[in-house]
């Protein structure tokens, strides 16, 4: 036995310390110390509970009972509703959860680059359990949704900071720091250089916009001109959704209410896509020029970006550009000279819920509220962020319209198809050489973006994210358009070697950790579907769990709440119908097998007597 | 969330409800007369801005439903009240109705499909009739009956639900909550006093009470409250009285829960329905669901 060095000695101690000043910390002036002058910041508004309390846990990486009773007397909120509100979101924490808190993305695509080896190493190393607290409380480890690096994944969030390509090298150098407790902003610059890898540009990443070149396009032209361009470009949402971008901002012009507003959904959370991030790293100004566009067309003086908390560290970047466009008198009063052109965006963070890229969900998530999607009618054009007509669009929707002021709209519905104009930024990730951002006109086919994106020996392709479509080699001569494969951007390649069952039971988990829980079928129903899964996976599988899975997603369809329940069957669905043989090797059983596994339930008394011979075995002692 | 190709049914639904409104099919049909939509063949009038349960409900026909109560702003979650209105699912406790709409409810596809959310509600949670003082007065059980659910059909979650007994009066056995957040509603809007509240997300979501030691006591819930009085099952329940009325002599042991003018807690101090208009004979057993099988219906 060695004796232990003082340094070391010492570093114990202080690890001990710590946890002690954390647990004695707790009259309520201490807190009073820290939110008060977040709350100022807030002008004590309610509505921004979300981000008081994103900037209230940075103080202990978690958020202070103690603290929630001086933000429930401040805000004049119930604690119930404070807490209900922490509760609902994966970033926010009502427990300390260590000093570092590393998250490790959980995408399909992390998957596939060994993430999981990477995660138990750092367990190990670090000498704490996935999901668990450290004893000493420095550290927690866990997975997390996908965090848009597909492209240069594996990637983890540290202290919600992204760090990408994730190398057996790095995981332990990550480990070291953590152990040696160097703050984060000291970790080496490296960790964090993320990059764009944009590959193929067109129209809108070539475009190089002037800032204030599309405003100043459309007080020449006029309001009602550009709205019309607007909709003569046939420009529709990049979302996913597809409707109609001219018509939207029309119907929230003509809506009626005090004030209207302009969202910026960048709650880029579909896995696998990624475009969002590059687009706010590089072309804020067009992003914000087209929110901006939007404001005076529909009339609204406020505006907001909702930036999902896994591109925090985009935060710094994007504030300097909207400080930077309020010197060029490009946003705030007086834009551009104009004395009644009055604009200004305030930049909201999500805090790890895929259901608030929902834009009903979003904005409940904006007013500071649990992230559950309205009922509509109404839709958010009428009644949207507090009940006043609202827009809320995507990101590469509002750098398309500013393309469009510029340039006009006949000029951009002349790109792509007939039915599907102008062109779509696709995040290409997985089987490939070159994964990346790829914009094309509308009307790529799928056997073209694989050719570029240098994929050989494809098995498969899931087009727009978990919740989009699994197209099959037999159908790579297909369109990328809103006639038929329409998509939010997410391209992910699958070559022979990889399981598409694993595929699919990796998405269906994904549904289940995201369903907001709102309405019974999809709270239920995708954590069954998880479960099914997984039994298919540990061999209890039979053709009867197909059929009960083909009923679930029929009720899943026709009675969930949202599009999450109506998608989460989908990947599953595609799966068993055009990669069987990949569910067939699983379905050990002919007949019906019990989801409950009556030889695993006795692990446990196994693990207590310390027995595992043949009697203490239940399948086995029958022979 | 990037929405995907289901998302576009929704969003192109802004344009019709516009047109909709244009046409004004709300309330009084452009005639004058008073305005009605069918629901399963039989005509429901309607005035302006019902929404389409309560317009069935106003004409004495039986919606399944859970967290819809008549008192309070409908809000949609338990999804048992869904419809296929001109073709389409829809919640019938927040669709309003308009004229000529043709409405389906009482059907074998959508019962089958109110049964598969009802046992969903059941495996989700810790529901053990037999043993339950609710049993009898419960909407979640009179319900399934209502349907026909034989069997809870899914594997039970079996969820850690602690109890709360803190209370003096009152006990909260969360084990029986099916989320409906009709105490959050009634404490809310009715108490003033948000004593109840949902945390959590997905099938981790959870009832909380409002206090910081998360105990009933610590709060400012009193026997007074509505919010005492609105629980649909067995989660919320005052101390010692549990047995007062016996089973089977209960709400929904005396007639099913179609026949029951308002279902509910209030419903056991209504005068009862007159013979003829119930539907379904008296359940002499209503007080016992069938057992958890340990072995799946297939």
């Amino acid at each position: 036995m060695g004796v232990e060095s003082p340094a070391r000695q010492k570093k114990r101690f202080s690890r001990f310390a710590t946890i002690e000043s954390l647990l004695m910390a707790s009259p309520t002036d201490t807190h009073a110390e820290y939110l008060d002058p977040i709350l100022s910041r807030h002008q004590h508004n309610a509505n921004d509970l979300l981000q008081i309390l994103i900037a209230a846990q940075d103080h202990y990486g978690y958020i202070h009972s103690d603290a929630i009773d001086h933000l429930s007397e401040q805000l004049k909120l119930p604690r119930s509703k404070i807490e209900g509100v922490s509760g609902f979101y994966s970033f926010l924490h009502l427990q300390a959860n260590g000093e570092y808190r590393v998250l490790f993305s959980d995408n399909i695509t992390d998957r596939m680059l060994g993430n999981m080896d990477l995660m138990q190493s750092m367990c190990s190393q670090l000498w704490v359990e996935p999901g668990k607290v450290s004893e000493d409380g420095l550290l927690s480890i866990n997975t997390t949704s996908c965090t848009g690096l597909c492209d240069q994944g594996p990637a983890l969030l540290v202290n919600n900071i992204a760090i990408n390509r994730l190398t057996r090298e790095r995981v332990n150098a990550i480990a070291e720091l953590i152990r040696e407790r160097v703050p984060v902003s000291a970790w080496p610059a490296m960790f964090f250089a993320i990059e764009d890898n944009i590959r193929r540009k067109d129209i809108l990443l070539d475009s190089h916009l002037k800032p204030g070149s599309a405003l100043a396009a459309l007080l020449q032209r006029g309001t009602h001109e550009t709205l019309h361009e607007i909709r003569t470009s046939a420009l529709r949402g990049r979302g996913g959704a597809g409707f109609s971008t001219g018509l939207k901002w029309e119907f929230c012009r003509d809506a009626p209410g005090e004030q209207h507003y302009v969202v910026c959904n960048a709650d880029e959370g579909e896995p696998g896509t990624f475009k969002d991030r590059v687009l706010l790293n590089g072309y804020a100004d067009m992003v914000f020029e087209g929110m901006t566009l939007c404001a005076r067309i529909v009339g609204a003086s406020k505006g907001f970006l909702y930036l999902r908390g896994e591109y925090r560290y985009l935060l710094e970047h994007l504030q300097a550009v909207l400080q930077h466009r309020r010197q060029q008198k490009l946003l705030g009063s007086n834009i551009l000279g104009h004395a009644d052109f009055n604009f200004d965006i305030e930049i909201h963070l999500g805090a790890g819920a895929y259901i608030c890229g929902e834009e009903s969900a979003l904005i409940e998530s904006l007013e500071g509220k649990r992230g559950t999607p309205r009922n509509r009618p109404p839709f958010p054009v009428t009644h949207g962020y507090l009940n006043q007509p609202t827009v809320v669009n995507n990101v590469e929707t509002f750098a398309s319209a500013s393309l469009i002021a510029l340039h006009g709209g006949a000029w951009y519905a002349a790109i792509g198809t007939d039915t599907s104009h102008g062109t779509k930024i696709l995040s290409v990730s997985g089987d490939c050489e070159r994964p990346g951002l790829y914009e094309y006109p509308f009307g790529v086919t799928v056997a073209q973006v694989l050719a570029d994106c240098g994929a050989q020996d494809t098995q498969a392709v899931q087009v727009s994210g978990a919740s989009g479509v699994c197209i099959a080699a037999d159908e790579f001569e297909r369109h990328i358009a809103f006639d038929d494969i329409p998509t939010a951007g997410a391209f992910m390649v699958f070559d022979q070697s990889r399981d598409m069952f694993e595929v699919a039971r990796n998405f269906v988990h994904f549904f289940a950790h995201e369903s907001c829980g709102f309405c019974t079928p999809c709270r239920v129903g995708t954590s069954l579907l998880s479960n099914m899964m997984d039994k298919l996976a540990e061999g209890h599988g039979s053709p009867y769990d197909f059929a009960e899975i083909e009923k679930l997603n029929a009720l899943l369809q026709s009675t969930s709440h949202c599009g999450l329940g109506h998608s989460a069957c989908n990947p599953v669905l595609d799966t068993i119908a055009k990669f069987r043989p990949a569910y067939d090797k699983r379905l050990a059983q002919k007949d019906f097998v019990p989801a409950f596994d009556l030889d695993h339930a006795l692990s446990q008394a196994r693990q207590m007597t310390g027995r595992d011979d043949t009697g203490a075995h239940l399948e086995r002692s029958h022979e | 969330m990037n929405k995907d190709v289901t998302f576009a049914l929704s969003s192109a639904g802004v344009g019709e409800s516009v047109a909709r409104g244009q046409l004004d099919r709300g309330g009084v049909a452009m005639n004058n007369k008073p305005a009605t939509f069918t629901l399963d063949g039989k005509t429901i009038p309607f005035s302006a801005g019902q929404t389409l349960i309560q317009a069935a409900m106003a004409a004495g026909v039986y919606i399944p439903h859970l967290c819809y109560n008549p008192e309070f702003k409908p809000h949609g979650s338990c999804k048992l009240c869904t419809v296929k209105a001109d073709g389409r699912h829809t919640s019938s406790c927040t669709h309003q109705a308009q004229d000529g709409m043709v409405v389906e409810s009482d059907t074998k596809e959508i019962n089958d499909e109110r049964r598969a959310l009802l046992q969903m509600l059941f495996v989700e949670g810790n529901h053990f009739c037999p043993s339950c003082e609710k049993s009898g007065n419960c909407q979640l059980q009179a319900t399934a009956y209502e349907i026909g659910m034989m069997s809870p059909h899914f594997d039970h979650f079996f969820p850690d639900r602690p109890l709360d007994a803190s209370h003096p009066d009152y006990l909260l056995d969360f084990n029986r909550c099916i989320l409906c957040s009709l105490c959050v509603r009634a404490s809310r809007d009715v108490d003033g006093k948000n004593v109840f509240a949902l945390s959590g997300r997905g099938i981790k979501s959870h009832l909380i009470v409002n206090a910081k030691s998360g105990r009933l006591a610590d709060t400012g819930f009193s026997g007074e409250d509505k919010a005492a009085h609105v629980c649909p099952v067995g989660v919320i329940l005052k101390k010692r009285v549990g047995f007062a009325v016996p089973i089977g002599s209960r709400s929904f042991d005396e007639q099913p829960i179609s026949a029951t003018p308002h279902p509910g807690p209030a419903a056991a101090t209504l005068p009862p329905h007159p013979q003829g208009a119930c539907p379904v004979g008296p359940r002499s057993n209503a007080a016992t669901l069938p057992p958890h099988p340990t072995v799946k219906d297939v």
